[in-house]
């Protein structure tokens, strides 16, 4: 029991990040219904603003106290990664908007090539490992359980955003607007909304959240590549479909579920089939739920 | 664009310089951290930061300077040049573009042995042409063949059947490891196992199709791709039978007719009396693939005309309608998910005796994606389209293997190589914004009414099944 509920905390700060890049793949595709495939190498690209902005405080300034190095890197790498969302929607989706469905998808995959090999170009093909940030834990009273600081972090940090994300969505202008695009477009635009506005915030924040993601993955895990991008997304994208495309509770649900299902495996049966054992249950679940868990059945209009 | 500065000198001029600036201004926000510094391992293996001001200069001012020609200069050209193209009537197909495929496959046939004369021409002798082409035909030739067929196998599911398919390479993995397999264990040879690879990644193709029945467009796309990262997956960690990332070596290679491509007496070269070579072999896979790129071309137009192929692409347009008059969706699409991967096995097992060497290493996701954006780019269900695009995709990567000139500009540390992916990622993306119907934007029609007349691309549907 003790073991299943340590492999499931685990589970659970593994989710955490899948979660939170989840959430941009879902917005996304719940307002143009497009899938960005670049978002996995978005959220690469965020880990990798982190870490030389950790390399960068420490060769600059000397020993900066953690909770505040760990807060720069994530508000600098939100922004940066920001701006870089909004430019690729700018350059490679917004021209292609009403174009057909694989026209976006294929500009989407050919900007998850350039983005990848263009890290590699300009920070090299190795890995990057930084020395650990947070260490240490707490093990429950009485139990061996054992929770790691990192893992408390990542948590916490998910949970915040997620709180700030929810309020966002549902109580501002701009999440009101998003959630109209989302319906309907076109009246969206016929009532004063700036749909191609609301479009690229959607970009925006997607990015920030992986570049949050990004931030905590390499905080846990230590090192960073430039092929990091892509299983990452995929899990993520994968927890996006599992919780219901379009679907922002979905995408959490799914996000932790993928989590689980991969730390459980690797516990109790072989750590070499994680993956096949998280894509074999979304092959699994959307052959009897093919919309997802959350997601809404598709209505088809004849 | 004279017109317009007179009208309006200083406004666009003005616009201009400040577009440009505020590209620069963003160019140096998206390259400050990453442009900026470069991480590298010191001798302890700790990352150190190394600045980069310079690069990054170039990079701002390559931004600032480029919108601002766009601004100042290339719109108003092109918005001149496009009002002045409307006015131009539209002209009949010239009859270079009526009979661009029978060209196109007449250059095919001949393609090796023009290369051998030209260079035989060049090098002044019979041996050194024959050694030159053999880059050429395998780097060029057989490599871009490959990507034709994959790309026309994929078109049955994508292009025609409208199914939206992102693991398209697990059949050509799945062709690729039964030949490995069944030859080196069972020493069976290439021509019997070429259509068993076939039929293997065929019934793997109703396997898959199975579940996914009931699935469309995106859910299909990403079950699809989930298939093939479990396929790969599952050749990485199933070391007993596939030894792994290792991979299967030492693979025989194809026969003609019982006759090996080897130097020996009894080879190829020695019973032609020609002198002993590489080339023939490379030659002979040549075309080989070709036949085979043209088999899938032929069952394509062929089944195109049958109810199967009309079928698929009721089903493309619009699954309902397609329902209610009575058409059995689910054999249609398994049989789309079969017909294409039975391609792809073919195309798998021929990979196998080329390479003598397979590996899971081959068969990434970046496979499918380049092999579904040749299909795009082509413009979806367009046989010529597509060769043109692999053609243009993979030839230009390859191209790029050439560049040993830029070493000279760039310095010695310069490596074309590296570039490759990241030039034709954007060349995806540039494509795809320019010409979003791809290449070859009309096809011909599959059924038509007194008159057979081009259907724009901007009619089909596509990935709603």
């Amino acid at each position: 029991m003790e073991y299943f509920i340590q492999q499931s905390i685990n589970g659970l700060t593994l989710g955490s990040i899948y979660g939170l890049i989840a959430i941009g793949y879902t917005m996304v595709y719940g307002i143009i219904g497009m899938i960005n495939f670049a978002h996995g190498d978005v959220f690469m690209l965020g880990a990798f603003m982190a870490m030389i902005v950790f390399l960068a405080l420490t060769t600059f300034i000397g020993g900066v106290p953690v909770v505040l190095a760990l807060l720069l890197m994530m508000i600098v790498a939100m922004l940066l990664t920001g701006l870089w969302s909004w430019t690729i929607e700018r350059l490679a989706y917004r021209p292609l908007r009403g174009s057909f469905r694989l026209a976006p998808l294929i500009t989407a995959i050919g900007m998850s090539i350039a983005l990848s090999n263009f890290v590699q170009v300009t920070q090299g093909p190795r890995n990057k490992p930084i020395p650990p940030l947070v260490n240490g834990g707490i093990t429950i009273y009485g139990t061996n359980i054992t929770v790691a600081y990192k893992q408390m972090v990542i948590m916490f940090v998910t949970v915040i955003l997620l709180a700030a994300f929810w309020y966002l969505v549902n109580k501002t202008t701009l999440g009101r607007a998003q959630r109209s695009c989302e319906q309907d477009r076109k009246m969206a635009a016929l009532l004063g909304i700036d749909v191609d506005k609301t479009i690229s915030m959607t970009f925006v924040m997607g990015a920030m959240l992986a570049a949050v993601a990004g931030t905590l993955y390499l905080m846990f895990y230590g090192v960073i590549s430039f092929t990091d991008g892509f299983t990452p997304g995929v899990k993520a994208f994968t927890a996006a479909v599992l919780g219901g495309i379009g679907s922002l509770p979905g995408a959490v649900v799914g996000g932790l579920l993928i989590g689980l299902i991969e730390a459980l495996w690797s516990a109790y049966f072989s750590i070499d089939y994680k993956d096949v054992a998280a894509f074999s249950i979304l092959a699994i679940v959307l052959i009897f739920l093919p919309s997802g868990i959350l997601g809404r059945p598709e209505v088809e209009k004849v | 664009m004279a017109d317009v500065q007179k009208i309006e000198p200083d406004s666009v001029f003005a616009k201009a310089v400040k577009e440009g600036l505020l590209a620069g201004a963003l160019a140096f926000g998206l390259f400050f951290l990453i442009v900026g510094f470069r991480t590298d391992q010191n001798i302890r293996n700790e990352l150190v930061l190394n600045q980069r001001w310079g690069l990054l200069a170039i990079f701002v001012l390559v931004a600032a300077i480029g919108r601002f020609l766009l601004t100042a200069y290339i719109t108003p050209w092109s918005e001149a040049r496009s009002k002045n193209k409307r006015a131009a009537v539209e002209k009949e197909q010239s009859a270079f573009r009526k009979s661009f495929p029978k060209i196109g496959l007449g250059l095919l046939l001949i393609y090796p042995f023009l290369v051998i004369l030209i260079l035989w021409a060049y090098n002044g002798s019979i041996m050194g042409g024959l050694q030159g082409s053999l880059k050429y035909v395998d780097n060029f030739g057989i490599q871009i063949l490959i990507y034709v067929m994959l790309a026309w196998g994929l078109n049955i599911v994508v292009g025609l059947a409208g199914l939206l398919d992102l693991g398209y390479v697990a059949f050509y993995a799945v062709g690729a490891y039964s030949y490995a397999l069944l030859s080196t264990h069972f020493g069976l040879s290439f021509w019997l196992l070429l259509p068993m690879a076939g039929i293997f990644a065929a019934l793997w193709g109703i396997m898959l199709g199975f579940p996914v029945l009931r699935l469309r467009g995106d859910y299909l796309a990403i079950v699809t791709l989930a298939f093939g990262e479990i396929i790969r997956l599952v050749l990485i960690n199933w070391t007993v039978v596939t030894k792994g990332t290792f991979g299967i070596s030492g693979i025989a290679k194809a026969t003609l007719f019982g006759i090996p491509f080897t130097p020996g007496p009894t080879g190829f070269a020695a019973l032609l009396g020609l002198p002993n070579s590489g080339v023939y072999y490379k030659i002979f896979l040549y075309y080989l693939i070709l036949l085979l790129a043209l088999l899938t071309a032929w069952v394509t137009i062929r089944l195109r005309r049958m109810p199967i192929g009309r079928a698929w692409e009721a089903l493309r347009e619009d699954e309902i309608a397609c329902r209610s008059l009575g058409i059995n969706t689910t054999t249609t699409k398994l049989t789309a998910f079969a017909t294409g991967a039975m391609f792809g096995g073919f195309a798998g097992s021929f990979f196998a005796a080329r390479q003598g060497f397979v590996s899971p290493e081959s068969f990434v996701f970046l496979e499918s994606a380049i092999i579904l954006a040749i299909v795009v780019l082509g413009g979806m269900g367009s046989l010529v389209g597509i060769a043109i695009a692999a053609a243009v995709m993979i030839g230009g990567t390859e191209l790029l293997r050439e560049l040993e000139f830029l070493k000279r500009i760039f310095g010695p540390d310069f490596t074309p190589e590296l570039y490759r992916m990241l030039l034709f990622g954007l060349a995806m993306i540039v494509v795809m914004v320019w010409k979003p119907r791809g290449f070859v934007g009309n096809r011909e029609p599959s059924a038509f009414l007194h008159k057979r007349k081009m259907v724009s691309s901007e009619f089909t549907k596509e990935g709603h099944g």
